[in-house]
């Protein structure tokens, strides 16, 4: 689950005051590098830079912590994404190429969430928007269930269970 | 550069561009926005990819180096399509009355975060379930 940022005290230790958020730190100094494709000291200057001072600029902004439970289980997940993603291209294709659009049956359906971290509700809105036929629309107030749309569906109840078994199981895990 | 690389790259450039053009096909044939709003969200994602890998094989078989950057497009792609996707739908939603007529409701006491207003998010959404 997610906590407040303390406000910034005198007794705060040094690395949480000027590296509050080592993972993010990571993934700018791995982005820059990748962005520039220059692995010589000046482009690791940089990157570091850029890494150190962005989460310090931006602090306000990140008042919370995503806890990630284990990286495989994340690398797992991205895969089985990646990999719905491409299911997801070739099956909406042929929707669109040879079903004709009086017999689509488009719907809303509401997928209730077990999901509670915030970060872990936003990577499953983006999932559910990227994999097969359905687009998330909106949350609910309470953050208690997702408003997805479908483009084609036949059974609601397959559709929310294929959702929660797939996707928010995993995620349950990865974000504790 | 050897012929199967040719043929590999020529591939997937095929592969891209098909899935493009089905993307574009489904903007104009799907009957309404929300439906509308499926096909490009899916669809050019793995076009654009297939492209990038495309551009990956002939950069690495020209200067036998690996480039990241198409990686770096392909996530941000992945990033920005449902953000983007999201907002649309959301727009949608607020400026058609009788599409927000035939939502279902979330709950008995409860609404869509964007239909209920001066809702204190940080209250609830944290509380502890």
């Amino acid at each position: 689950m997610t906590s407040h940022a303390e406000p910034t005290s005198p007794n705060l230790s040094f690395r949480k005051r000027w590296v509050p958020h080592p993972l993010l730190t990571l993934v700018l100094v791995g982005l820059w590098m990748a962005l520039v494709n220059n692995y010589e000291t000046s482009g690791w200057i940089f990157g570091v830079l850029f890494g150190l001072a962005i989460p310090l600029v931006t602090k306000s902004i990140w008042d919370s912590t995503a806890k990630i439970g284990s990286f495989g289980s994340v690398l797992i997940f991205g895969l089985i994404v990646a990999w719905d993603v491409a299911m997801a291209n070739i099956q909406v294709a042929f929707l669109v190429l040879f079903r004709p659009s009086q017999r689509l049956k488009p719907a809303w359906v509401t997928v209730p969430l077990d999901l509670r971290s915030r970060e872990g509700i936003a990577v499953l809105a983006g999932t559910v928007t990227l994999t097969p036929g359905t687009v998330s629309c909106d949350l609910s107030a309470d953050g208690s269930s997702l408003l997805v749309h479908c483009l084609d569906v036949r059974d609601v109840d397959a559709v929310v269970a294929r959702i929660k078994r797939r996707y928010e199981s995993r995620l349950l895990r990865i974000f504790k | 550069m050897s012929p199967i690389a040719d043929y590999t790259i020529a591939g997937f450039i095929f592969l891209g561009t098909a899935f493009a053009i089905v993307g574009s096909i489904g903007l104009v044939k799907l009957p309404d926005l929300m439906t509308r709003l499926h096909s490009p969200t899916k669809a050019t994602t793995l076009g654009v990819g297939a492209l990038l890998v495309a551009s990956m094989i002939f950069f690495y078989m020209k200067n036998g180096k690996l480039a990241i950057n198409e990686l770096l497009i392909t996530l941000f792609l992945f990033l920005t399509a449902p953000v983007a996707a999201h907002f649309i739908a959301r727009a949608y939603m607020h400026l058609n009355c009788e599409a927000a007529e035939d939502l279902p409701r979330p709950s008995k006491d409860c609404e869509w975060s964007t239909y209920q207003r001066s809702y204190n998010c940080d209250d609830q959404t944290r509380a502890p379930h």
